[in-house]
């Protein structure tokens, strides 16, 4: 093909190479600290004289960060994501389904509301859900992270995306067969839209690991916190202590960068299919 | 208009061949609907519409911890306008959004071109590698950026001052003229990601047939570019730069782990004013109304977005 043209490294090309190179060394490098500085010792991380390369590594930093909740705190971020993205599966690809596919009263309305709700700074709604927690008595409860998670209706505009690939034919042809609308649900649209629920699994399980004003909104007492909100109070509190901070950020960050890693390729699908026709 | 309407017929018989939908079919239709969309419908009412509805009824409202409202109609809005410190917020966060999204979009899409076309291991590893800064979270990224912006023991003034950009150690954070370029310079690193996979996808989809055609034409990069990716990926700009715009507004935990506003409100954004009057000062109703403005703005952004971007499509 035009491999003539591709192989050739003109001028431009090489620019490029070094633009690219440059980024990636700009973008890694934070994570690269992060993860030396949490095994460097208070001597090396404090010198003036920065240490690339962690010459006398250490785990103190790491026994110091368990001396808080920190389990508690990441079992905390893992239910709040694994809960919300179960949650959100099942009610987004069953909203998505009968917006895309079903003809009923009041799906034009409600469809321009759920846009007009995405187009709207979500953080805007967290004064009055502070209250709205507060009377239904799960403030400083996980569930008041969750529940806003779960209604937010990106996930439906997601799922409405996929299912619009569903052949109507196939809906009619299980209708004559005698199935009901929940067998056809779960028999023909649900293997169907497989590669959308795992693209919203995925990007829920990220949005509301990393949701962090949410997150500080709605969680106070030390035992309820998520692994996020523990470091940034760490940080408040010991804020020259790079060391325990930095183990505090990789704890973080080790499980959901490897969630991440796992599942890129729904991932990317997920963002891609979103954007199709805002 | 012809078209559109036959299509939509056609979509409202959903596969029920002619004979067309009866009345009593519609009705079941109608309620199987809602009985599908009503675990949705309970979240998202419940703790989206209901929240909106809120906001803007508070708003208008003196509203504080452990004592009734007082209604003071446009009290709020009015105490706004004659807030120094809300248009000093309000104008840092238009500095923020007017760097950030142009640097963001244009950014993206360069890179985007640069890496849609390499092989299939490569491209994804450059994805991934944008991509890393989001996913690590927020937090993670910006305590790591703290401390290499430290004043003593940060690795940018040593880096700085070792190649001779810098004479003495710069407070980077603590520094009225530099902070906000360093939490734009973190935001931008945040922000990147999802653009660049939307591009690369756009451009992925672009007829290769037609910048063929162009190249054996004798048309120069430059002008293929121009010509034949960007109209269509248009659609992908307006939404980039729509949701980047969003993004930007809202720019709250750089700032609250950052500079918490400081030195002297240079780093103030509305988000976090809002969340500084809200949750440190009590005054919910105060906090409302700012975040009614907010919306109000970036409704208006969006809306300009979209015309603009439909003109350049024509």
């Amino acid at each position: 093909m035009n491999s003539s043209t591709t192989k050739k490294l003109t001028p431009y090309k090489l620019m490029s190479y070094i633009i690219l190179a440059v980024l990636t060394i700009f973008l890694v490098f934070p994570l690269y600290w992060i993860f030396t500085g949490s095994v460097k010792n208070a001597k090396d991380i404090n010198s003036p004289t920065p240490q690339w390369f962690p010459t006398n590594p250490t785990m103190e930093n790491y026994s110091k960060l368990f001396e808080n909740p920190a389990w508690l705190w990441l079992w905390n971020t893992i239910f709040i994501a694994v809960v919300a993205m179960i949650i959100t599966c099942i009610t987004a690809s069953m909203a998505g389904y009968v917006l895309a596919k079903k003809n009923f009263y009041g799906r034009t309305f409600l469809f321009s509301m759920i846009i007009c709700a995405m187009a709207l700074p979500k953080q805007v709604i967290l004064i009055p859900l502070l209250k709205e927690m507060a009377a239904l008595k799960i403030y400083d409860n996980l569930w008041a992270v969750i529940l806003p998670t779960v209604g937010w209706p990106f996930g439906v505009f997601l799922m409405k995306q996929f299912s619009e690939g569903i052949p109507g034919e196939m809906l009619e042809a299980a209708r004559i067969d005698g199935a009901g609308e929940i067998r056809t649900f779960a028999q023909i649209v649900m293997p169907m839209v497989k590669p959308g629920v795992g693209a919203l699994a995925i990007f829920t399980f990220i949005t509301a690991w990393n949701d962090y004003f949410l997150q500080l909104i709605m969680l106070n007492k030390n035992t309820s916190l998520t692994i996020s909100l523990g470091i940034a109070n760490l940080q408040a509190e010991m804020a020259t202590d790079f060391g325990l901070i930095m183990a505090g950020a990789a704890v973080a960050a080790i499980p959901i960068l490897t969630v991440f890693l796992i599942f890129q390729k729904y991932f990317t699908q997920g963002i891609t299919m979103g954007a199709v026709k805002g | 208009m012809a078209t559109s309407t036959a299509k939509k017929t056609a979509k409202f018989a959903g596969g029920h061949s002619s004979l067309g939908i009866s009345r009593a079919q519609a009705k079941r239709d109608t309620i199987s609907a809602y009985l599908f969309l009503l675990p949705f419908l309970i979240v998202f009412i419940g703790f989206v519409v209901i929240p909106m509805v809120m906001c803007l009824w508070t708003s208008f409202f003196d509203s504080t911890m452990a004592r009734d409202d007082i209604f003071i109609g446009f009290g709020n809005y009015t105490k706004m306008f004659s807030d120094p410190i809300f248009w000093k917020s309000l104008s840092n966060t238009f500095v923020i959004v007017l760097v950030a999204v142009p640097t963001v979009t244009a950014f993206s899409l360069w890179v985007a071109s640069a890496i849609y076309r390499m092989k299939g291991a490569a491209c994804s590893f450059f994805r991934c590698i944008f991509y890393l800064p989001v996913v690590t979270g927020t937090v993670a990224v910006t305590v790591v950026w703290k401390w290499m912006f430290n004043n003593y023991y940060g690795i940018i003034n040593y880096v700085a001052k070792g190649t001779g950009i810098i004479q003495n150690n710069i407070n980077w954070l603590g520094n009225e003229k530099t902070a906000l370029w360093c939490i734009i310079l973190i935001l931008f690193t945040t922000s990147i990601g999802q653009p660049i996979v939307l591009y690369v996808s756009a451009l992925g989809n672009v007829d290769n047939s037609l910048i063929e055609a162009a190249e054996v034409d004798g048309a120069t990069r430059m002008q293929t570019f121009w010509k034949i990716m960007w109209p269509q990926v248009t659609p992908t700009t307006l939404y980039i730069l729509v949701i980047t715009t969003i993004n930007s507004f809202q720019c709250f935990a750089l700032i609250q782990l950052l500079t918490s506003g400081s030195p002297n409100h240079s780093t103030d954004t509305i988000m976090y004013y809002i969340y500084y009057q809200a949750f440190k000062l009590y005054q919910y109703g105060y906090g409302n109304a700012m975040g009614v403005i907010l919306a109000i703005i970036i409704a208006i952004l969006s809306a300009i977005q979209f015309k603009v971007a439909g003109k350049g499509n024509n």
